[in-house]
């Protein structure tokens, strides 16, 4: 579209500012952790590292590191195994029964996190799994399945069936054809799922905030609990860690990526 | 992200044969269909124990705590500080949405015209939000709106008054907006790059001025993705809970933190249950009357 270049400015500028928005604000969070002070008022004095040392030392805090990265491997695993299944299977029906299914198995994506909550919360209360590992794993698996259920579906959908005939034509039985077929080429697909379940269950807060108990506390909640409760950098440091730990996830996924594209 | 999966039944719908060559006869195909529904199974399961269940649940309790009756209902629709929290509840959502829909077009539009670099770029400032866990951004937004904040120690650098940002709703639709917009920009962009731009050239060559071909060409091709990441974005901020928790005040109180009290701190299932009850409906409703407009984007879009 031919733009006047004054058009093409603003659009330019009205982009840059939203980029700005959507990155910027995090980056608050680094010189905060920094703060010689005790408090997240601003601007930050000094230079110091005891927050970083507190979130290691503190065990308040590295356990719930701990639990967060158990639960969310657990979660990671059995989403991916389920949601991968009933992938598979809505792609096996292909008809208006799929479609409702579908929608059912996506519900978890839009249902409020509070009334989730106050439900799970109800539920796990009558059967003594509040603050359970296992019950923090069922009820974050149930919120990971529909992102691994679109991720491998979107894979499904490109995939291309005559192969699979294919293979089975040449002899292969329906495992093999599996193995060495159709798992290979979705394969991207379901690893997008396990991360995408691996960071949904990292990241859940609401749920999380009601089925927690003082023995089993995750670290979002131990953020949260830290915000509402008092004002310690720590919680910056958090930040800054978590910030740093995505970003260069996503830069070795990009660059091995791009060099798998290239090859 | 959303907006595509819930179109994704109508699409196989259209055309239920695709890729089935295995399935012979009918017979075949009702296998494949069992088959289907025992891989299914599994997920089904959790989702009606984790899910289901509980929220069947939450609504025998509304009608059954203290005691059976409507009475929780009565309560919830009789008391005026309920309903102009549900106001305000439906009042920041519509803002948040407003917010998010002007700032994600230029955004989402300016994606489609830039060169891969750029674009890649871009496509990553809107996925770093994703991938930030979101309480972390939740406190950035406080360290800057705070009374001691970036934002006014830096007015205050410059001589001007400090503003008030953090407990109110302005506060509150600010953060709101941010962290919803990734899930505006993408639904535009998936139906903004889709739109083929000779028909604007087209609109312009016949003598349209630039405005005129935008708002009669351009604008109505877009309105799908606007139209799914609007209903995405309103639903989602309908249940928000974080975010107004810590960002907000007393006057700026949304829905899910008068459920979150009702049960936690006064232990009313009853009442809570009745608030949750009429906060998914509201969802459900939306979700349901949204729908055909999402689908719309099938109609327009799928001669291509």
């Amino acid at each position: 579209m031919t733009m006047s270049p004054f058009t093409r400015v603003l659009l330019g500028l009205c982009c840059l500012l939203v980029a700005l928005w959507l990155v910027a604000p995090t980056l608050v969070v680094v010189p905060m952790s920094f703060n010689e002070n005790k408090s997240l008022a601003f601007p930050p004095k000094g230079f110091t590292l005891d927050w970083y040392a507190n979130f290691f030392s503190n065990p308040e805090w590295s356990s719930s590191l701990f639990n967060s990265l158990k639960v969310a491997s657990l979660v990671a695993v059995a989403a991916t195994v389920l949601g991968t299944l009933a992938a598979f299977g809505l792609d096996r029906m292909k008809s208006a029964s799929a479609g409702w299914l579908r929608m059912i198995l996506l519900t978890p994506m839009i249902v409020p996190g509070v009334v989730l909550g106050i439900g799970i919360y109800a539920v796990y209360l009558d059967t003594h799994l509040v603050g359970t590992l296992f019950g923090f794993v069922v009820a974050h698996t149930m919120l990971a399945i529909p992102f691994v259920l679109i991720a491998v579906s979107a894979s499904l959908e490109v995939f291309d069936k005559r192969l699979e005939l294919a293979a089975a034509s040449l002899g292969a039985g329906r495992w093999t054809t599996f193995r060495t077929v159709t798992m290979p080429l979705i394969a991207p697909g379901i690893l997008s799922g396990f991360l995408f379940a691996f960071v949904t269950s990292f990241d859940e807060i609401i749920v999380s905030l009601f089925i927690t108990s003082p023995y089993l506390k995750t670290l979002p909640v131990q953020i949260y609990s830290s915000i509402t409760r008092d004002a310690d950098p720590t919680v910056a440091a958090v930040g800054t860690i978590l910030f740093l730990a995505t970003t260069l996830l996503i830069g070795l996924g990009l660059v091995l990526f791009g060099r798998e594209r290239r090859t | 992200m959303s907006g595509s999966d819930a179109s994704t039944p109508a699409r196989s719908d259209a055309n239920p044969d695709r890729g089935s060559p295995r399935s012979g006869g009918s017979a075949g195909r009702a296998a494949l269909f069992r088959e289907g529904w025992l891989l299914v199974l599994p997920a089904l399961v959790v989702l009606c124990a984790v899910m289901a269940y509980p929220l069947a649940s939450i609504a025998v309790r509304s009608i059954s705590q203290p005691e059976w009756g409507l009475q929780n209902y009565a309560w919830f629709f009789g008391t005026p500080v309920n309903l102009t929290v549900l106001q305000r509840t439906f009042t920041i959502s519509a803002w948040v949405t407003v917010v998010c829909v002007l700032c994600a077009y230029p955004y989402a539009y300016v994606m489609t015209v830039v060169g891969p670099t750029l674009r890649v770029v871009l496509i990553l400032c809107v996925m770093v939000p994703f991938w930030v866990s979101g309480v972390v951004r939740t406190l950035s937004w406080v360290l800057l709106l705070q009374d001691s904040g970036a934002i006014n120690s830096a007015l205050r650098g410059l001589g001007l008054p400090p503003v008030r940002l953090i407990r109110t709703q302005t506060g509150v639709v600010i953060g709101m907006a941010q962290v919803l917009l990734p899930f505006m920009i993408l639904p535009m962009y998936s139906v903004m790059k889709g739109i083929d731009l000779r028909l604007v050239q087209a609109a312009r060559s016949l003598g349209a001025r630039p405005s005129r071909a935008f708002f009669s060409v351009y604008l109505p091709l877009s309105l799908p993705g606007v139209y799914a990441g609007a209903i995405i974005v309103f639903i989602l901020a309908l249940g928000f809970y974080i975010t107004p928790a810590l960002l907000g005040g007393p006057r700026s109180t949304m829905l899910s933190t008068l459920v979150q009290t009702q049960v936690l701190s006064l232990l009313q299932w009853g009442r809570g249950g009745a608030m949750g009850v009429v906060l998914l409906v509201a969802t459900l409703v939306l979700l349901a009357l949204a729908a055909p407009l999402m689908r719309q984007r099938h109609k327009k879009t799928g001669a291509r």
